[in-house]
């Protein structure tokens, strides 16, 4: 049986371990059907794929291993009046999308969590909180930020409105098998550097595009000491490095994390679960078709000065000139990114000043994230230069912990706003943009032209920098901010 | 998706080189839940000029689109299909096509045919006044007048469109592999089973 699902004798690392365990059919091209077993699907990238199920007169054919949330359109203001009625969607646009989405799950017979249902929330923070997305599932969303679900070792990647079409139809994906490539870390992380500063700083070693055609696989000490949350941040960002998707191998600390969440598997079939999941770990002796060491030590908390997220510094750094690059694209790229970014090479990241917080997104917005921005919130109260702050909790679940431990009153008493959980000023698709021409200090994971509204000037961070910029009202080292921080 | 065999009809003779897919189907027709209706949005800008081609009564309906160099060249967007598909177009015929375009194409059923320029110039003539006809199978085009050309095509997707098989029809033919495949998977991780469900 296990011979069948693709147990091969030779050394082979946790990548080729879930590719094989889910081929169902090899062409003589190399090409394979690969079965996938978990679909989220959301309102932007579905509406069609639905539609050309219903042309065709097709059926979902798995919906029991599809999951539909809605999260990139909806506002984060809150849904509901006093008296508990909805409250309409201003942009026709968006109503219809996500209109289109609370129809078309229940016609096909998808789990649908709606828009005022408590456990709503992103996708990416949706699946590994209900423990829909578990370790060895092969995991697909019209989303290029799947990726994240690589942290639970699950392998993860998003997919284009075709696809997703052709998942729904037949819970399969023509695939091509990727290389590897292995990031280990090694050391602990210094006071105030988090899963993100890691993120930015492996982004900065291999390059926007050094992952293109791998799925990355995150190994070494710095890893394993992170929390779930922690590898959710490290492998969503995989796509940033140009990678389709990254991988850490589960440990007790993910069964930890998993065990009791309410699709996730119970009882015998739990234990057997996590006997299964303690093999999928990349065996001695295989090999990578490429490795890249970083020493956590050498890591500081770390933000982004231009439009691409391998555009990072540490905060002590400065901006850099165009002119020390060696390749010519990349000096005619950094002058473009200066000129938007509205930087000077030679200042100093410290000293600018930024007018928007953005604190949320599938990167950062787990609880975790929240209290290491609440840490440095703590009494403290956002610059007068500061004129937008929101906190963004990825998920209903998150709002209500969050609450629990009182961190909302920390960030409304620091003049933050506490809002909805969604995808927000992540993107500008809903109500939720930084204006043309100002800066964000954000935790979000696009740093790119236009991403956060047009013109908007980006610069990514972690939620405890984040947190520290709004105090301060620019960029700011969170290690000399003193207190819990 | 319908079998494609024998295309026949009247043409457009529109013979433009490097027609990207802003022009085929402009961005803000992006944002639609729908790939129904886009042929509304199809050559918007062009239609905007009286007495275009598009509009002319003489053309309307045609299943046939005759065209220039790099035809669907520019944004990967899929809506490019979904329009010319909507406006009752099922065969192009042009000098050279970007790949994706060709890709998506042929995804929602609609035959890609390359002919050289020479042969371009003649059926854009024959287009003015009579009919065209698209043999797949015989992979010809010919016309009233004894003209024939032949055109190439990849052996899978010729097979695909004749069959009327798109991608996700191609797969859902691999319906015993697949089940197959799911008795063996809930053997071994049982757990899986619940999904959603769960
Ligand atoms: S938060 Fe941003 S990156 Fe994540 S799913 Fe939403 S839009 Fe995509």
């Amino acid at each position: 049986m296990l011979k069948a699902l693709g147990m091969a004798s030779r050394p082979r690392t946790l990548y080729e371990k879930i590719w094989d365990a889910h081929v169902v059919d090899q062409r003589a091209d190399g090409t394979c059907l690969v079965f996938i077993d978990r679909h989220l699907v959301h309102e932007v990238t579905s509406p069609q794929a639905f539609e050309g199920l219903r042309v065709a007169g097709r059926k979902v054919r798995r919906p029991d291993l599809t999951l539909a949330v809605p999260d990139h359109n909806l506002p984060t203001t809150p849904r509901k009046d006093a008296a508990g009625n909805r409250l309409p969607i201003a942009d026709p646009e968006s109503a219809q999308q996500l209109a289109a989405l609370e129809q078309n799950a229940p016609a096909f017979g998808i789990r649908y969590i709606g828009a005022t249902d408590r456990e709503q929330g992103i996708v990416h923070v949706v699946g590994p909180e209900q423990g829909f997305s578990l370790p060895g599932t092969t995991i697909v969303c019209g989303d290029s930020h799947t990726a994240c679900h690589g942290g639970l070792g699950a392998l993860a990647f998003g997919i284009g409105t075709s696809e997703v079409e052709h998942v729904l139809a037949t819970q399969t994906l023509l695939l091509t098998p990727s290389k590897t490539m292995e990031v280990r870390v090694e050391g602990a992380l210094g006071p105030g550097v988090t899963a993100k500063d890691l993120a930015l700083e492996i982004i900065r070693r291999i390059g926007a595009a050094g992952g293109t055609g791998h799925v990355i696989e995150y190994t070494g000490s710095t890893i394993r000491a992170l929390s779930v949350e922690g590898r959710l941040t490290v492998s969503n960002m995989s796509i940033e490095g140009g990678a389709r998707a990254g991988l850490i191998a589960p440990d007790d600390v993910t069964f930890a994390y998993l065990k009791g969440r309410p699709m996730a598997p119970k009882g015998a079939d739990w234990d057997a679960a996590v006997s299964y999941w303690r093999t999928l770990v990349t065996d001695p002796g295989a090999t990578y078709d490429r490795t890249v060491l970083i020493d956590a030590a050498e890591i500081a908390p770390n933000v982004t000065w231009g439009t691409s997220p391998e555009d990072v510094v540490p905060i002590t750094g400065v901006v850099p000139d165009p002119m020390d690059f060696a390749d010519p694209s990349k000096q005619e790229a950094a002058r473009k990114s200066l000129a938007y970014m509205g930087l000077e090479p030679g200042m100093r990241m410290q000293d600018v000043a930024v007018e928007n917080i953005f604190i949320g997104s599938c990167t950062n917005s787990r609880i975790e994230d929240l209290r290491a921005a609440a840490a440095v919130l703590k009494g403290r109260k956002k610059a007068p230069g500061v004129k937008w702050a929101i906190v963004v909790p990825g998920s209903g679940l998150v709002k209500e912990q969050a609450e629990a431990e009182g961190l909302d009153r920390v960030f409304k008493d620091a003049g933050l706003e506490w809002r909805e959980p969604g995808c927000s000023a992540c993107l500008g698709m809903n109500p939720d943009k930084v204006p043309p021409g100002e800066r964000s200090a954000s935790t979000s994971n696009r740093n790119f032209v236009g991403r956060q509204g047009p013109g908007a000037r980006t610069h990514l961070v972690s939620p405890a920098m984040a947190a520290a910029a709004a105090v301060t009202g620019r960029l700011s080292d969170v290690r000399e901010m003193g207190g819990d921080a | 998706m319908d079998p494609v065999n024998h295309v026949e009809g009247k043409a457009y003779p529109f013979g433009r080189k490097n027609v990207d897919t802003d022009v085929i189907i402009p961005a803000h027709w992006l944002k639609t839940i729908s790939r129904i209706g886009l042929g509304r949005g199809a050559f918007e800008a062009l239609r905007a000029e009286p007495g275009n081609l598009f509009d002319d009564p003489a053309y309307a309906g045609s299943p046939i689109l005759i065209a220039g160099d790099n035809f669907g060249c520019g944004s990967s967007r899929e809506h490019a299909a979904w329009a010319l598909g909507d406006m009752g177009i099922k065969a192009v015929i042009a000098p050279s096509f970007s790949d994706i375009f060709s890709g998506n194409a042929f995804k929602n059923g609609i035959l890609t045919v390359v002919l050289p320029q020479e042969a371009i110039d003649r059926l854009m003539e024959v287009a003015k006044t009579d009919e065209i006809h698209v043999d797949l199978e015989n992979q010809t085009v010919t016309t009233p007048f004894q003209d024939r050309f032949s055109f190439e095509i990849d052996p899978f997707r010729k097979q695909c469109l004749m069959g009327g098989l798109d991608e996700i029809g191609m797969t859902m033919a691999m319906d015993a592999q697949i089940s197959n495949y799911e008795q063996r998977a809930a053997a071994a991780w049982p757990w899986q089973a619940g999904g959603a469900n769960a």
